[in-house]
């Protein structure tokens, strides 16, 4: 019987009905001391460290402080050493602060070549939906499951409804992935994918590069989806050859994850189809990712509303956004611009960025960073000259982490700031307490911090 | 986690839809490597800012795809430790669904109606064992999967529960299954 790719997988995993096994458990200093602490009182042991991976990211400051102990912020930097002596105990690999691997840990686990197709993978982190662009099984957990994952190396998992969107077309030029996924949340809402395993499938998904492809998985959480995932082909393989993680015998490997994609006449529960070559840029208005418009709309209305609970939604977000209806998208002014993130972090994202500043200057009315998803990017970064054009238009370059995307480090927004975020949640407060957050592709985010305010990137020269 | 049934009382109402576990426990307050200590700082900045006000009751009732966003079981620590022992509302975000399950506290899912009358009533009295609501001029059925049920009536520890089938998780890792992933330690 024909199977879906979901399928494959699940059935692949399940230890019994209902448990499944989990590949790979990335840990992080946020959701793990619990959990850490947990086993201690129970006296369990961690049972599989050889499956386990932790790094520092979203207390970690980004102005080059050098190690954990230099953390001013007393409980990030208690936090982050809890991290590190947890890991020494049960004696699991940690890239902390100062490491040369160290990164937002959606961001190291491609790039080292542990995210990989086939797999089942877990973080107490909701945009672990992310490494599904390689085909694998991945979602976020709580702490109480990190600790189950930790004590069992499994996950007591009801099965998960599965949902296919086929994009038919192909993305217009200077569409990128990122407008792709909110046009996507725009259309389902923010509870639209809830319950449900998405498949992305068609020409447009298969035409996209891998990093394009995870920002597209990274993003599935934002419409409610349990996990993203996205077959792996030619450029999954190719992006990941002679990555440090991958198996030794990887063309063997390779014609095994063969076997993954959805077989012909395999059936979801939902399936959609969705024109790509209509999407248009996007950027979000209000205070959930599924309110978003195209740059060239306006202001929605609240008025024009189809039910009373929306119009309600709608009349706060607007206030708390300090934005009036009807007012163009495009006269809309940022004072902040942020291009990281685990969606928009990684070197394709900082070369697109870079590559649209063409020796022009950032908008004296805007302060602008950005912000390398990891220690590694930063270097290769820095290897082709990416923080100097930066630099020289006017932009900070900072370390690595998850920095303003939720403002757990010094990186925050002042009350009332407006910010141009290639990051993934525009929720009240999220990047700074009244912090205002429209969320943008990193070239978005680029055009709006040169001419300081938001412009369609494709007229703009 | 303690074993719960029913659960009954007083009614908190907040009237909004997409209420993200940043609203719930803002980031500002993750910094704790303890699971205490949540329960003031619950919806921080609403409330602080006068925006609404809750009282300790033991349900709060709220509006669609309540917890969505961040998977931080702080979320639910910290409605639990501020005195609620339910929820009621049209519809959970996934993890904060699961999360809400791993400590003893009730995600109740009704209709937007049930849940607008419930508030209402300004009080109910949720029977996990019989799955239903009932409150002053009303009563519901809601849908919980059987074995979350069971866990929670016994207030079983997850854990627990699946070590007993250790010998299963054994077999599997012993088979072509244990084969799969990387190995984090040839990295290191």
């Amino acid at each position: 019987m024909p199977k879906t790719m979901f399928e494959k997988i699940w059935e692949a995993h399940e230890v019994r009905e209902e448990l499944i096994y989990i590949d790979l458990h990335l840990v992080h200093e946020v959701t793990s001391p619990q959990a850490f602490e947990g086993l201690r009182m129970t006296g369990r042991s961690l049972r599989r460290p050889d499956k386990t991976v932790a790094t520092a990211d979203h207390n970690v400051p980004t102005d080059g402080t050098p190690t954990a102990n230099m953390i001013k912020d007393k409980l990030s930097r208690k936090q982050v050493e809890t991290l590190e002596e947890n890991a020494a105990e049960f004696g699991i690999p940690v890239y902390s602060l100062g490491s040369d691997t160290q990164g937002i840990v959606h961001v190291i686990g491609p790039e080292l070549g542990l995210t990989q197709p086939g797999n089942t993978i877990v973080c107490g982190d909701s945009h672990t939906s992310t490494h599904g662009a390689f085909g694998a099984l991945a979602f976020g957990i709580g702490t109480s499951e990190v600790e189950h994952v930790m004590a069992t190396q499994t996950l007591v998992q009801r099965r998960p409804k599965t949902m296919r969107i086929n994009y038919t077309g192909t993305l217009s030029e200077r569409v990128t992935s990122k407008d792709l996924i909110l046009a996507t949340i725009g259309r389902l809402g923010t509870g639209g994918m809830t319950g449900y395993v998405v498949e992305y499938a068609g020409e447009a998904i298969r035409e996209l590069t891998m990093e394009q492809r995870l920002t597209v998985c990274n993003m599935t959480i934002e419409g409610g989806g349990r996990a993203g995932m996205i077959a792996p082909d030619e450029t999954t393989y190719e992006y990941m050859r002679g990555k440090p993680g991958v198996p030794e015998e990887f063309e063997a490997a390779v014609e095994q994850w063969k076997q993954l994609p959805t077989d012909e006449g395999a059936t979801f529960d939902h399936e959609i189809d969705i024109d790509a070559s209509a999407i248009s840029p996007m950027v979000t208005w209000g205070t959930t990712p599924g309110m978003v418009i195209e740059v060239t709309d306006r202001v929605p209305d609240p008025a024009e509303m189809p039910t009373a609970g929306e119009r309600e939604s709608a009349e706060r977000a607007l206030q708390y956004m300090g934005l009036e209806a009807g007012t163009p998208m495009e006269e809309v002014k940022p004072e902040r611009v942020f291009i990281g993130s685990c969606t928009n972090s990684r070197i394709s994202d900082l070369r697109e960025a870079a590559g649209a500043i063409k020796g022009r200057r950032v908008a004296d009315t805007i302060r602008a960073m950005v912000v390398p998803g990891s220690a590694l990017v930063k270097t290769q970064a820095e290897e082709e000259g990416l923080d100097r054009i930066f630099e020289e238009a006017g932009f900070e370059w900072r370390g690595a982490g998850c920095s303003m995307c939720l403002g757990m480090n010094p990186d925050t927004l002042f009350e009332g700031e407006r910010c141009a975020s290639t990051s993934n949640r525009n929720f009240e407060g999220r990047q700074g307490k009244g912090g205002r957050t429209h969320l943008v592709s990193p070239t978005m985010a680029t055009a709006a911090a040169i001419e300081g305010h938001f412009v369609d990137i494709r007229n703009w020269s | 986690m303690e074993p719960i049934n029913i659960i009954e009382g007083e009614i908190s109402f907040l009237d909004r839809s997409d209420v993200d576990t940043d609203q719930i426990i803002p980031k500002q307050f993750l910094k704790r490597v303890e699971r205490t200590g949540f329960g003031e700082f619950l919806f921080y900045d609403w409330i602080r800012d006068g925006e609404i006000v809750l009282h300790p009751h033991p349900i709060l009732v709220s509006g669609r795809n309540f917890g969505s966003g961040s998977s931080r079981e702080h979320a639910v620590w910290a409605l639990h430790q501020f005195g609620f022992k339910a929820v009621i509302a049209p519809s959970y975000s996934d993890i904060f669904f699961s999360n809400c399950t791993k400590n003893g506290f009730l995600p109740v899912a009704l209709g937007a109606q049930e849940c607008k009358a419930i508030a209402a009533a300004g009080e109910c009295r949720i029977d996990l064992e019989n799955q239903a609501v009932t409150w002053e001029g009303g009563e519901a059925r809601f849908e919980i999967d059987g074995e979350i049920k069971r866990r929670l009536l016994g207030g079983l520890d997850d854990i627990a529960l699946t070590l007993m089938g250790e010998d299963e998780i054994d077999e599997f890792e012993a088979g072509p299954g244990g084969s799969f992933g990387p190995d984090t330690q040839k990295l290191a």
